[in-house]
């Protein structure tokens, strides 16, 4: 029964990289959102914070924009992603690859020409991308995150029971009605997990913000990463031990819509 | 049939949209002209420029290299890690199984943020104030990224497997590791694969945990690695994208192009393949 034993060492390199990797720096990142530069325990952090009016717009700013991306991104990906589901329109997937692939050229490299191509077309209009930070920085979360978006509300969509959908028709629901009582709740794991894409990246992002808003927007991945130049190792980890609460409590959230079918999310992406 | 062209109009304009950008700078990498927008005459002249420019060559080949390493480790690590916990009892399972959702739900930026501390005080208490930031460093960040997913894409192929395979290739007398890499890894590597193809993909679009991790090393010598993230995001913060990198742009999207299409015609061909069989089947009844 030696080979028993084996079988299970295979994991040991795994289990010694999550823990060294994973779950220590996360220990590491609590205990400096509660020390100053000595290393002696303070809520100096945990004050600062949560009496500094510019760190908690920066927080509600960053859920605003987050909430705002979102809609946006199911708005105009939760039809898409009907058409592309529906056999009537559409049959191949290699239309559904075409979403997919501008993740595939580097996401930095199409922040930078989205930011070029807006400042030409701001320009003709007679006004530059630094005086309309707000809708610039928009369409860059959009244009970034709707693939997101589009697979998970996709791969949802392939499996709309049909003849429930026709039932509700033949019951006597008019088209809004169907679509509210029939298709949004069949919907919603995708809908939950594709929020789930979009909302968390986009309160964290950094790129995005920092090149489309020439500076302007400050989101909580640009204040954390203004924390990391500026080597304040316990602002910084005390932020970050925020942005992880917020994660957990999203996914707390989450829990309740998905169901443990769709629990290992990740799948998806390929 | 006018909702299927009201459909596809809709499907259109936003492919449209969603390629404007990068179809642009394309454009815009036949002519000589530095600045974007303005067109003078047709030339390559900005190909040759691109591979004459030492810059953007090193950050190139470190982030190929990194790539590359990193897609390897992670595979392995992952890989090794699925096959070892498939087996193991259902509470460690449960357990390990949470841990590693942990770097797939939360942000890159904490990701970052938490292994830099870690380096940053360990630097300062163990290794007498030294940076610990290396290459090193920043492949455990790449790491962290792509060995969760690797775990995540492998896992659903073993669990179709037979779990008895190995048992019997056991009984027949084959050693545990001649029973692994000839019996479970041919049965999971599709899983394997795709893994492998997502960490390549993970690292080489990262730029948060790169900037947060990077040190001294690889291709850049004694200055910080940059990559090819992290020079496009140095120079887009100072002006307009380099005109080179409207070449570089361009041959990356073939790149991705070219795979995309023999995917597609891999995937018409097994269709066509499963129509035929279908086809066969109904003709000999």
């Amino acid at each position: 029964m030696k080979y028993k034993a084996f079988r299970k060492c295979l994991a040991i390199p795994f289990w010694l990289f999550l823990i060294l990797f994973v779950i220590f720096p996360i220990l590491f990142i609590i205990f400096y959102a509660f020390t100053d530069v000595n290393g002696n325990f303070t809520f100096d952090a945990f004050t600062s914070f949560f009496t500094s009016p510019v760190k908690l717009n920066v927080l509600l700013i960053s859920i605003l924009i987050g909430l705002f991306n979102t809609f946006l991104c199911l708005l105009i990906g939760f039809p898409l992603a009907y058409i592309l589901a529906n056999p009537k329109f559409n049959k191949n997937y290699v239309l559904v690859m075409l979403f997919v692939m501008p993740m595939w050229i580097n996401f930095v490299l199409r922040t930078g020409a989205l930011r070029d191509l807006l400042s030409i077309i701001l320009n003709a209009c007679g006004t530059t991308t630094g005086e309309h930070p707000l809708l610039c920085t928009m369409i860059g979360m959009v244009l970034n995150y709707l693939p997101f978006t589009i697979l998970p509300l996709y791969s949802t969509m392939l499996k709309l029971d049909k003849n429930q959908i026709e039932a509700a028709q033949d019951l006597g629901c008019n088209p809004v009605k169907t679509f509210t009582k029939s298709i949004i709740p069949q919907a919603m794991p995708g809908i939950v997990s594709a929020s789930m894409m979009v909302f968390m990246p986009t309160i964290s992002s950094y790129v995005i913000s920092d090149t489309l808003s020439e500076g302007k927007i400050m989101l909580f991945g640009n204040s954390i990463y203004l924390s990391f130049s500026n080597s304040d190792w316990n602002g910084g980890s005390f932020m970050s031990l925020i942005m992880l609460i917020i994660i957990f409590l999203v996914m707390l959230f989450t829990r309740k819509f998905q169901g443990e079918k769709d629990a290992d999310r990740g799948n998806g992406s390929w | 049939m006018v909702k299927k062209i009201f459909a596809y109009s809709y499907v259109y304009l936003i492919l449209a949209i969603l390629y404007l950008p990068v179809l642009y700078l394309i454009v815009f990498s036949f002519t000589d002209a530095t600045f974007l927008g303005q067109w003078q005459n047709f030339s390559f002249e900005l190909y040759s420029q691109l591979f004459a420019n030492k810059e953007i060559m090193t950050a190139l080949g470190n982030t190929l290299i990194l790539a590359c390493i990193s897609a390897f480790v992670s595979t392995v690590i992952g890989t090794l890690g699925a096959i070892g916990v498939y087996y193991c009892k259902k509470g460690i399972k449960r357990l390990t199984e949470g841990l590693n959702q942990i770097p797939v739900v939360n942000a890159e930026i904490v990701i970052a943020m938490s292994l830099t501390v870690m380096f940053v005080f360990l630097g300062q208490n163990f290794f007498g104030n030294n940076s610990l930031f290396s290459f090193w460093t920043l492949l455990i960040g790449h790491c962290c990224l792509a060995i969760p997913f690797v775990y995540l894409n492998v896992k659903p192929k073993l669990q179709q497997m037979d779990p008895a395979l190995y048992e019997a290739a056991m009984d027949l007398g084959a050693s545990p590791t001649k029973a692994l890499h000839k019996v479970i890894i041919p049965q999971i590597l599709p899983g394997i694969f795709s893994g492998l193809l997502l960490s390549f993909t993970l690292s080489l679009d990262d730029f948060i945990v790169t900037a947060f991790t990077r040190g001294p090393g690889l291709l850049s010598g004694q200055a910080q690695i940059e990559t090819l993230s992290t020079l496009v995001q140095a120079k887009i913060k100072k002006g307009a994208v380099p005109p080179e990198m409207r070449a570089l742009t361009t041959i990356i999207f073939l790149i991705v192009l070219a795979i995309v299409v023999i995917y597609s015609i891999r995937v018409n061909m097994k269709k066509n393949n499963r129509g035929r069989r279908k086809e066969l089947k109904n003709a000999s009844r």
